[in-house]
């Protein structure tokens, strides 16, 4: 007797290979969309249409979840606290890496390598274990409640990535471009703003998108360090506040994440190579 | 010779801002700890405890069930992996629209861990969605809130967290099969190889370096990077079902103020985590030794 397994196998080998493939590759993308479509489409609900239809198309979309969760007193608050945060380590990291990137490149002193290996490990490190003495350490220093305590952490948690990203570009500019600018008058920090910077536009792009969409999306430390209302990030107050107060209006809570998940989708389709690049940098070798 | 342009001490004033910042945020942070959990504070008065507080965390039977629900996580690792490889290689065969199937599976690792695991707790609940498929396809049996009971908790944990890092995978052995010279491609199917030989004995030979770091580097995120899933889906429950060690560290130091047991713990989890590096520096030491 034929097994169904059987008869199911057979008729797969029978579908031309292309058919198959091109399945998988459906099925994968349905799985891989499906909450974002889950998001949105209940975002424009009603709250009765939402436990009625919780699969299909909004019958009639409605915009009232968005405009009833902008009116939430912090909304806009979390949202530019986010984007102050974001732009704010990720600059202060870009421009401390550049400082120390340039120097692993283009200079020579003693320790050079090993400091340099001694840094890019620093990865690994769970960001919870420095989270204690963080803590204690801030609080005495009054950054605990204050923006610049998570903003100091987040520069110094991107910067072994950002230094080792940097350094590994600046080592492919050759190094005759450096001295024919020297010859001309050039000092070693015009030698930086002026011609490694410019050349080094793609890396650069690299890690600031990179670094951008960690920040905006970090928990554990906004959690931490933000631990006032008006302070939180937008993340921080979608999970704690939002995620509480709208546990049955459903539709109102997709509304507040499609919100936060806006910026990153628009970081997402202006930087996909750069971002993807940044991640892959070195594997594809 | 042509250093002149260049004093002795240039190369430190740039590498100085980030040296301070690096001593701050990793170097200052790991001494603390130590001493933190090597030690007590009473009224100012600082005296020294040895491995109490290392004791106090292994009996602690919920660092035991913290500890394997990482290792629990680690079953993912293998999963990803295969997952990693055959979507790639579906992509990098040009599969039409494969150039719009690369930018898909991307887009769940940029978003927000929170964002997605409010979701997917929605998803998953005793009336969702993913019960309704269930049932309408005859699977009743099978519906359960699958968050809320402690047997299926930590794994439908899992299932998200492979949602979320299935692209990575995709993505980086993508970039590296791209890199495989096609003569071998060429060659293979000369010699009659179809699909599945051609994964076998051309694309995952040449691909060892590359999964091996992506097995590291989900090790990595399965023992330090999963707090956010944890407090977002369950807070650790139904239970203490779902608690790992970040879970852990946090709870001890933040709601029970236990600071001991915590910075103790939070060592522990510093010495997997440097453990995993020195196995990965090792097995690259030895990959290059055999190809030298």
């Amino acid at each position: 007797m034929k097994t169904p397994t059987f008869i199911n196998v057979h008729r797969l080998k029978r579908l031309p290979a292309g058919t198959v493939k091109q399945l998988a590759l459906i099925l994968l993308s349905i799985l891989t969309l499906f909450p974002l479509y889950f998001m949105v489409t209940n975002s424009l609900k009603e709250r009765d249409e939402f436990f009625n239809n919780l699969l299909g198309l909004p019958q009639n979309p409605i915009f009232g979840n968005f405009t009833n969760i902008l009116q939430h007193p912090n909304l806009g608050r979390w949202f530019a606290n986010s984007i102050l945060l974001t732009t704010g380590s990720v600059l202060l990291c870009t421009v401390i890496a550049v400082l120390a990137a340039y120097a692993f490149a283009q200079m020579s002193f003693p320790g050079r390598n090993t400091l340099f290996n001694l840094i890019t490990p620093l990865m690994v490190i769970p960001p919870i274990v420095m989270v204690i003495p963080m803590f204690v350490l801030f609080r005495q220093l009054r950054l605990v409640n204050n923006p610049g305590g998570p903003l100091i952490i987040y520069a110094g948690l991107m910067l072994p990535f950002t230094i080792y990203l940097l350094r590994n570009f600046f080592i492919t500019i050759p190094k005759e471009i450096q001295d024919a600018a020297l010859i001309d008058g050039c000092s070693g920090f015009q030698v930086l703003t002026k011609i490694y910077l410019p050349l080094s536009k793609p890396a650069l792009v690299t890690s600031i998108i990179v670094n951008a969409v960690w920040v905006w999306n970090e928990l554990l430390i906004a959690l931490v360090f933000l631990q006032t209302e008006e302070l939180r990030t937008l993340i921080v107050g979608i999970t704690t506040s939002l995620q509480k107060r709208f546990t049955l209006d459903v539709p109102a809570l997709m509304a507040g994440l499609t919100i936060a998940t806006i910026p990153i989708i628009i970081l997402y389709i202006i930087g996909q190579n750069a971002l993807v690049r940044g991640l892959v940098a070195g594997h594809d070798k | 010779m042509q250093q002149s342009y260049q004093s002795k001490y240039t190369a430190y004033l740039y590498l100085s801002p980030a040296l301070l910042l690096i001593i701050l945020v990793f170097v200052y942070p790991v001494i603390d700890l130590i001493r933190r959990s090597l030690t007590r504070v009473d009224d100012g008065v600082i005296s020294w405890t040895g491995l109490i507080a290392y004791e106090n965390a292994l009996r602690d039977p919920i660092f035991w069930t913290s500890f394997f629900n990482n290792l629990r996580l680690f079953i993912s690792i293998p999963i990803l992996v295969v997952l990693s490889l055959v979507f790639s290689s579906l992509i990098f065969e040009r599969t039409r629209g494969w150039r719009v199937y690369r930018s898909l599976v991307f887009i769940p690792y940029v978003l927000a861990i929170p964002v997605v695991g409010i979701v997917f707790s929605y998803i998953l609940q005793a009336n969702g969605v993913f019960n309704q498929i269930l049932r309408s396809i005859g699977l009743d049996s099978l519906a359960r809130e699958w968050l809320g009971s402690s047997a299926t908790a930590i794994w439908a944990i899992m299932f998200v967290v492979i949602w979320k890092e299935l692209g990575f995978g995709i993505v980086l052995f993508l970039a590296r099969m791209s890199s495989i010279s096609e003569e071998l491609y060429d060659a293979a199917k000369l010699d009659g190889a179809g699909w599945w030989q051609q994964m076998v004995y051309v694309t995952i030979p040449q691909m060892t370096a590359v999964i091996e770091f992506y097995i590291i580097v989900n090790m990595i995120t399965m023992l330090s990077w999963v707090f956010s899933y944890v407090l977002v889906m369950t807070k650790g429950g139904p239970g203490n079902s779902t608690w790992v060690l970040e879970y852990f560290i946090y709870q001890k130091a933040f709601p029970y103020s236990q600071m001991q047991i915590a910075s103790a713990a939070a060592v522990l989890l510093l010495i997997f985590a440097l453990a995993l590096m020195f196995l990965q520096a090792r097995l690259r030491r030895q990959a290059e030794g055999v190809e030298a």
